[in-house]
């Protein structure tokens, strides 16, 4: 059932008025026995199917998920791609995934519509402009782009910020990242979900975890609404409901949930072709192809499973962006949402074992998680393949909060994630 | 806006408030020796519970901490309880 999208397919079906398109996956029901399976049929659960199929050959792997394909934080985000952080740890995990985005679309044949459009972080003071000079200068030493712009060039890229004199915050200048942008988030998971399906991997949508099969210490499998079922390993990736998750065996987290939301407007004209980050005002907005800002901020402060947002993170949200871009003051929101993240006290993730054998976790992306999803599902996967960690990984191992080595990147990008 | 109860001020909006910490969380015993998992338990562990939880929460203007009693997937909020006095 496997069809090959091109150019052409798409004039073929066109002449059949679109009638031959058939299902991009299949609906199966669980096997008894799976060698792997990965809790949570978002962004990183799927990646991490097909790469335990193309990279491992394991394909004999069960995804389950308790709603929808990609209906959680895959379908929640603001769709931005990047890897501008302070620490090379935390550059080499990013700089994967962007590397891994740059190829997906021609590696699993499904348009995921990337477009490096740069991510740009605003400085409003001098002293603002040094520490972005330390910061360019630290993701160029780690290996990946980054410049420096001056008022003007910034000006040049984005005319329409707020230049005026009684700017709140004037603009001295920006950190630019050329190959960061924004990628399709729903076609990110179904181009996962279909690449992993055609290897053989089962996606059981509508299937809720009801609690895990542990003997003798060892976790062998999962007890779901359609049964039991088994597997060699069990990888959880459930982002902001993992904490919920692991209670069930006993082993807490250092995580906390929290909504992050995020803004559609209505569609307009292009006015800009970048993604724009103000650190001060706390707010970024893109573009989308349809014409839509889509715009983000900080967490609700408030801990949270509730999936939406409350008022004052709104405000605070739309004022930023107001003072960012004040000709946007009339432009009507369409939609407004939230997602349920999971934060980890040095807002970095959580990759590979729990500490119960058999059980493994890929969680604590907190509100980046969406430009994280190749890397995630690549190293995921070869932590579930082998047992053992992947270069990259290491760092992020939950042991870290016991030895002290964090991986600090709100402390040290300065960049909300 | 929400609408949180400070246990000294009333009912006020959910912007006066900080969150600080789960509640019930006891600081190690110091004048012992204190191992690496024990201090990370207390300082990162989180039970993060879906559902009721119990919290302590900050009234920034009277600076009132007290344990807020919500719940976390409907945002119901239950009771608040001063800390002044005993507090399991």
């Amino acid at each position: 059932m496997f069809q090959r999208y091109s150019a052409f397919s798409l004039f073929q079906q066109g002449l059949r008025s679109h009638r031959g398109w058939t299902s991009a996956w299949r609906t199966p029901l669980p096997k008894s026995t799976y060698d792997v399976i990965i809790i949570g049929g978002g962004g990183h659960g799927l990646a991490t199917a097909y790469y335990l199929a193309r990279n491992h050959g394991i394909t004999n792997v069960a995804v389950i998920e308790k709603n929808w394909l990609g209906g959680g934080n895959t379908g929640r985000n603001t769709t931005v791609v990047r890897s501008n952080y302070f620490y090379p740890e935390s550059v080499d995990l990013y700089e994967l995934s962007v590397k891994l985005y740059e190829k997906l679309s021609r590696d699993i044949n499904f348009n995921v519509m990337f477009s490096q459009r740069g991510m740009i972080v605003t400085a409003h003071s001098e002293p603002e402009m040094e520490m972005a000079a330390r910061q360019v200068n630290a993701m160029r030493i780690n290996g990946t782009d980054a410049e420096l712009l001056d008022e003007a060039q910034f000006r040049k890229k984005v005319p329409i910020f707020n230049f005026r004199p009684d700017a709140r915050f004037p603009v001295h200048g920006a950190i630019l990242q050329k190959r960061g942008g924004t990628a399709r988030h729903d076609a990110v998971a179904w181009a996962y979900a279909r690449a992993a399906d055609s290897a053989g991997v089962d996606i059981i949508q509508n299937c809720e975890v009801e609690d895990f099969i542990v003997e003798n210490g060892k976790c062998v499998g999962v007890n779901t609404k359609l049964g039991e079922i088994r597997a060699g390993a069990v990888g959880v990736a459930a982002a902001g409901h993992s904490s919920d998750l692991l209670q069930k065996v006993d082993i807490t987290l250092p995580l906390n949930s929290y909504t992050l939301q995020a803004f559609v407007s209505e569609p307009l004209k292009p006015v800009i072709d970048t993604v724009v980050y103000c650190p001060l005002t706390g707010a970024y907005v893109s573009q989308s192809d349809k014409g839509g800002l889509v715009i983000g901020g900080g967490l609700d402060r408030v801990p949270s499973y509730g999936q939406r947002g409350n008022l004052p993170m709104q405000e605070a949200v739309m004022s930023g962006l107001i003072e960012m871009v004040p000709l946007l003051s009339k432009v009507k929101l369409l939609r407004q949402w939230g997602g349920t993240v999971d934060v980890s006290p040095d807002s970095s993730p959580i990759l590979g074992p729990t500490g119960m054998e058999g059980l493994y976790l890929n969680c604590g992306w907190g509100t980046g998680g969406f430009k994280a999803i190749p890397a995630g599902g690549y190293l995921f996967a070869s932590i579930l393949a082998t047992g053992g960690h992947h270069d990259i990984s290491k760092p992020f191992d939950l042991g870290r909060f016991i030895t002290g080595k964090l991986i600090d990147e709100a402390a040290g990008a300065g960049i909300a994630h | 806006m929400q609408i949180f109860i400070c246990p000294f001020c009333g009912p006020r909006d959910e912007r006066e408030f900080h969150f600080e910490r789960e509640a019930g969380k006891i600081r190690p015993d110091t004048t012992k020796l204190v191992s690496d998992i024990g201090w990370s338990d207390y300082l990162n562990e989180q039970r993060n519970t879906k559902g009721a939880v119990r919290e302590v929460w900050s009234h920034l203007p009277c600076h009132e901490l007290f344990v807020m009693e919500r719940n976390s997937l409907t945002m119901d909020v239950i009771y608040s309880t001063s800390r002044r006095g005993p507090v399991t």
